[in-house]
C-alpha cells in the first residue's frame, strides 16, 4: 500500500512539520524549535558498548565524513593489573569496522568507549578561533561555520580530546555537530539513532522531562579529562580511571 | 598504519601545523631581535653599534615583509584572512596577528625607518632619475623640509617609536609564545614561560643575525669590519643567549620534576623522536658550543681573526638552535598523542605547498627583500650624497 | 607655530594613517556578514545553514508510521530498541518516496555477525555466538526472526513481509 505525504503528516505531527523543512531544505529552524529552550549534551554508557562500529559508520553516512577523518570513534581498552597506568587502547579505523575478535579471556576484560566532541560549554577551542568561525550555538552545541573558517587549524590543536580535525578536500576545520540538522527537528542524532544497545543517548538538559537528569542523580557519571575544566557535556556511564 | 607508534586518537594521524608554521615564529623572532639591536643604540645610547643601527633595521623590515608569506601559505582559506581585521576574536591570541604586526610594521618599523632617513630620501628624491625619483618622491610624502628645526624633531619623535618599538617589539614575538603557551590541551605546549623563551631566543638570533649580515656586507663591500661594534654585538648576543638557556633548562627541570601525567611520554618523545634535533642540535651544538666559544672571547684577549672567527660559527650555530627550537616546539607537540601513549610522524613534502622548498625559499625572500632595501635606503653612510647636498 | 611647520611631515605620515583607518571602516561595512554578532561573536546564519543540511536517516518514528506492523513485532521482542536503519540503513530517501528507493534486504549472515560474534571483549550477557559453530554458515533468519530474534517468541521463523501494511 501506498502511503502518501498526507496520510504521514496526519499520522505523526511533531515529525510531520519538522519533515516539512527537511524536504524543503530550508534555513529557517522548524517553527516548533526554539534555540533558548534546549541545552544539548549526549550520554554515554560504557557498559552496554559492544563496540559494533554502527556509530561511527551511520556518522560517515549522515555526515558525509571523509576516510581517515572521524567526527566520532571507539576505543577498546583491555583491563589487566596495571591497566590504570598503562592502558591498552585500539582503534582500528576508529571502529568502523567493529574490532577484531578476542578469544579466551572473561568477558569484562574490555571494554569500550565512543568518543565523540564534547560540545563543551567552555570549550577551549571556540576560546581560540581568530575570527569567530567556531562557536558555540544558544542551544548548546559547538559549531563550525564552514563559509567563514580560515583553515589555520588552531581550534584542532586547542581541543583536548582530539575530536577535531582539518577537511582535507573543504580545507576547513570539521567536527561532530551533534546532528545539529537533526536534533533541531525533533529527530534524534545519527550515532544514537543506529546503536543498538542504547549506548548513546542524546540528552537535552533543559528539558525537565529528559531522562538524564534521572540517569545523572542515580549514576556515577563522569567527564573526560575534568582536569581541563572544559564543561564537557558528554557524559560517561561507569567511565574506568584508565580512559584518556 | 605508518608513522604511528602506540595509541592516538584517529584524527592526531596529520600533523597539521607544518615547517611553515616553524618558520614563522623564527623570521618574527629575527624582527623583534633586530629591532631591539636597533634600539641598543638609539635608546640605550650604546654608542658601539652605532654601525649597525640602519642595516638592524632593514634587516627587521625586510624579514617583516616576508612574515605573512608562511601564514598565508598554510591556512586553508588565505582569501579570507582579512576576516582577522574585521572580526578579530577578542580571546584569541591569534587574532592579535593582524593588529599588531600592522601596527609593528606601520607605526614603529617604516616610521622609524623613514624618520631616521628623510633627509637621505629628500636628498636622493632631487638627485636621482627615472622610476627611482618618483619613488622617492612618493616616500617624501611631499614635503621636502629639511631644515635642522625639522631634523631635530625627527630625532626627537624617532626616539619616542624606538622606546614604543621595544614593547611592540616583544608583543610581536611574544604573543606568538602565548599562542603555544596558553594551550591546556597541550602539556609540551602549556608554559607561562613559553613567550619569555620565546622573546630570549628571539633576541638571540635576531641580534646574531645583524652581526652575521654586517660582517657579512662588510666584507662584500670590500670595507673594514668596526671590531668595538662587533665585539659589542657578541658581548649582547652571549648574555641574551644566557638568559635564554636558563629560561629553557628552567623549563625542562621543572618539567622532570614534576613529572606530571605527560612526563613520561614526552620524555619518551625527546629521547626518541626529537633526539637529534633537541638533545643534538639544538642544546649540544647549537646551544653549549656557542655560549663556550663566546664565554672564551670574553674572558680571553683573542686576537682579531679568532674573535670574527668565533664570532662567525657562533652566530651561525646560534641562529641553528633558535630554529632548532621553533622545529622542537612546533613539530614536536604535534608528534605526541593526547592520550599519552602514542607517537606519529611528520614527513615534511619537498614540492608540496607547505614543503620543503617553499620553506626554504621564504627563508631566502627576506635577503632579497633585504637587498632591494639596503639598494634603495643605503645603510652605509654616503659620502657623495652629502657633498652634493653641501654643495646645493 | 613654526615649530608646527617644520614638523609638516610627520602630519602627512599621520594623515596617511587617518585615510587609510578610514578606507578601513568603509570596507569593513561592507564586508562584514550582516548576521554576524547576532547570537554571539561569529555569524548568526551559519546556525541556519547548519541545521538546513540533508537528512540521511529517517529516525524509527518515521518508519513505524508505515510499517506499523514490523512496529508491533518489534516492541514485543529482543530487538525493541534495536532502531530500524541501525539494520537496514540509512532510508530517509525512501521514507520521503517509498517508490523512489526500494531498500535491499539486508543479507543476515553478513548484518547479523556484526553484533553477535563471540568476543571476549564484549559485556557479560550479550547475547553473542561463534557463528562457525552455531549455524555453520547458514543465514540467520533461517531461524530468528530479525524483528523478534529470541527463539520460541511470539514469531515465525521467516523474516518481516517488508512494505507497509
Amino acid at each position: 500500500m501506498n502511503i502518501s505525504r498526507r496520510h504521514l503528516m496526519v499520522l505523526l505531527p511533531a515529525a510531520a512539520v519538522a519533515w516539512k523543512y527537511v524536504l524543503a531544505g530550508t534555513p529557517e529552524d522548524a517553527p516548533n524549535y526554539q534555540m533558548s529552550e534546549h541545552w544539548w549534551g549526549m550520554l554515554i554508557d560504557i557498559p552496554k558498548c559492544i563496540g559494533c562500529g554502527n556509530c561511527v559508520r551511520a556518522c560517515q553516512t549522515e555526515n558525509d565524513v571523509p576516510d581517515g577523518f572521524f567526527r566520532t570513534w571507539v576505543e577498546r581498552y583491555h583491563r589487566t593489573d596495571y591497566h590504570l597506568e598503562n592502558p591498552e587502547v585500539i582503534s582500528p579505523d576508529g571502529g568502523k569496522e567493529g574490532f577484531p575478535v578476542v578469544s579466551g579471556g572473561a568477558a569484562g576484560d574490555y571494554f569500550f568507549v565512543p568518543k565523540m566532541c564534547n560540545h563543551c560549554a567552555d570549550s577551549p577551542c571556540t576560546q581560540v578561533c581568530p575570527v569567530g568561525a567556531t562557536f558555540i550555538s544558544p542551544d548548546g552545541v559547538v559549531l563550525v561555520d564552514q563559509k567563514y573558517c580560515l583553515g589555520c587549524a588552531y581550534c584542532v590543536q586547542a581541543c583536548p580530546y582530539g575530536c577535531r580535525y582539518i577537511h582535507p578536500t573543504k580545507k576547513v576545520a570539521d567536527k561532530c555537530t551533534l546532528c545539529y540538522h537533526r536534533i533541531t527537528k525533533g529527530l534524534t542524532t545519527a550515532c544514537c539513532e543506529a546503536c543498538p544497545t542504547g549506548a548513546r543517548q542524546l540528552a537535552d538538559l533543559k528539558n525537565p522531562n529528559d531522562p538524564i537528569h534521572e540517569f545523572l542523580r542515580t549514576h556515577t557519571v563522569q567527564v573526560l579529562k575534568p582536569q581541563m575544566a572544559t564543561g564537557a557535556k558528554a557524559f560517561y556511564n561507569g567511565l574506568d580511571g584508565s580512559v584518556r | 598504519m605508518s608513522g604511528v607508534e602506540g595509541y592516538i586518537y584517529p584524527n592526531e594521524v596529520t600533523l597539521y601545523w607544518s615547517v611553515l608554521i616553524v618558520l614563522y615564529p623564527f623570521i618574527t623572532g629575527l624582527v623583534a631581535g633586530a629591532f631591539i639591536l636597533a634600539s641598543l643604540e638609539r635608546v640605550f645610547r650604546v654608542e658601539a653599534v652605532k654601525p649597525t643601527y640602519r642595516l638592524a633595521l632593514l634587516t627587521a623590515l625586510a624579514f617583516l615583509l616576508d612574515a605573512p608569506l608562511p601564514l598565508q601559505l598554510h591556512l586553508g582559506h588565505p582569501e579570507r584572512s582579512p576576516e582577522m581585521y574585521f572580526t578579530p576574536h577578542s580571546s584569541s591570541a591569534m587574532a592579535m596577528f593582524g593588529y599588531v604586526y600592522l601596527w609593528y610594521l606601520m607605526a614603529v618599523l617604516v616610521f622609524e625607518i623613514w624618520l631616521d632617513y628623510r633627509r637621505d630620501i629628500v636628498l636622493m628624491s632631487q638627485q636621482s632619475k627615472g622610476v627611482l625619483r618618483v619613488i622617492y618622491k612618493i616616500m617624501t610624502l611631499g614635503s621636502s623640509n629639511i631644515s635642522e628645526r625639522s631634523l631635530q624633531i625627527d630625532e626627537k619623535v624617532g626616539w619616542i617609536v624606538t622606546l614604543v618599538g621595544i614593547p611592540s617589539a616583544f608583543l610581536l614575538h611574544g604573543y606568538v609564545g602565548f599562542i603555544f603557551g596558553s594551550i591546556k590541551a597541550n602539556p609540551w605546549w602549556s608554559s607561562p614561560l613559553m613567550p619569555v623563551v620565546f622573546i630570549f631566543s628571539a633576541m638571540a638570533s635576531g641580534i646574531a643575525a645583524v652581526m652575521l649580515l654586517y660582517m657579512g656586507t662588510a666584507k662584500l663591500r670590500r670595507q673594514t669590519i668596526d671590531m668595538r661594534c662587533v665585539d659589542t654585538i657578541a658581548m649582547y648576543m652571549f648574555y641574551i643567549f644566557i638568559i635564554d638557556f636558563s629560561l629553557e633548562m628552567l623549563d625542562l627541570v621543572h618539567r622532570i620534576y614534576e613529572a606530571d601525567e605527560s612526563f613520561r611520554s614526552l620524555d619518551f618523545m625527546v629521547h626518541t623522536k626529537l633526539f637529534f634535533s633537541q638533545i643534538v642540535v639544538q642544546i649540544f651544538v647549537g646551544t653549549l658550543v656557542p655560549l663556550i666559544l663566546l664565554f672564551v672571547t670574553q674572558v680571553v684577549k683573542l686576537p682579531e681573526l679568532a674573535r670574527k672567527r668565533i664570532f662567525v660559527l657562533s652566530g651561525c650555530l646560534i641562529l641553528i638552535s633558535v630554529f632548532a627550537m621553533r622545529w622542537n616546539v612546533v613539530i614536536g607537540g604535534q608528534l605526541f598523542s593526547k592520550s599519552f601513549l602514542g607517537y606519529t610522524t611528520y614527513k615534511v613534502d619537498l614540492v608540496t605547498r607547505e614543503g620543503l622548498l617553499v620553506a626554504i625559499g621564504l627563508t631566502i625572500l627576506p635577503l632579497l627583500f633585504l637587498w632591494a632595501l639596503v639598494k634603495l635606503l643605503p645603510p652605509w653612510p654616503d659620502k657623495s650624497l652629502h657633498e652634493a647636498a653641501a654643495g646645493d | 607655530m613654526s615649530g608646527l611647520k617644520d614638523a609638516g611631515h610627520l602630519f602627512r605620515f599621520a594623515g596617511l594613517f587617518v585615510l587609510a583607518f578610514l578606507v578601513f571602516l568603509v570596507v569593513r561595512a561592507y564586508v562584514v556578514p550582516k548576521s554576524f554578532g547576532e547570537y554571539g561573536h561569529y555569524r548568526g546564519a551559519s546556525i541556519g545553514e547548519i541545521a538546513a543540511r540533508p537528512v540521511r536517516f529517517a529516525g524509527h518514528q518515521t518508519c513505524e508510521t508505515c510499517h506499523t506492523d514490523i512496529a508491533d513485532t518489534k516492541t514485543k521482542g529482543k530487538h525493541a530498541h534495536v532502531n530500524c536503519e541501525a539494520c537496514h540503513g540509512a532510508l530517509a530517501q525512501h521514507a520521503d518516496d517509498p517508490t523512489s528507493l526500494t531498500p535491499v534486504k539486508p543479507d543476515t549472515l553478513v548484518l547479523c555477525a556484526r553484533c553477535h560474534t563471540a568476543s571476549a571483549a564484549k559485556p557479560k550477557g550479550f547475547p553473542q555466538v561463534d557463528p562457525a559453530d552455531h549455524m555453520g554458515g547458514v543465514p540467520c533468519e533461517t531461524c530468528h526472526n530479525p524483528h523478534s530474534p529470541a527463539m520460541g517468541s511470539d514469531s515465525s521463523t521467516s523474516a518481516a513481509t517488508g512494505g507497509a501494511k
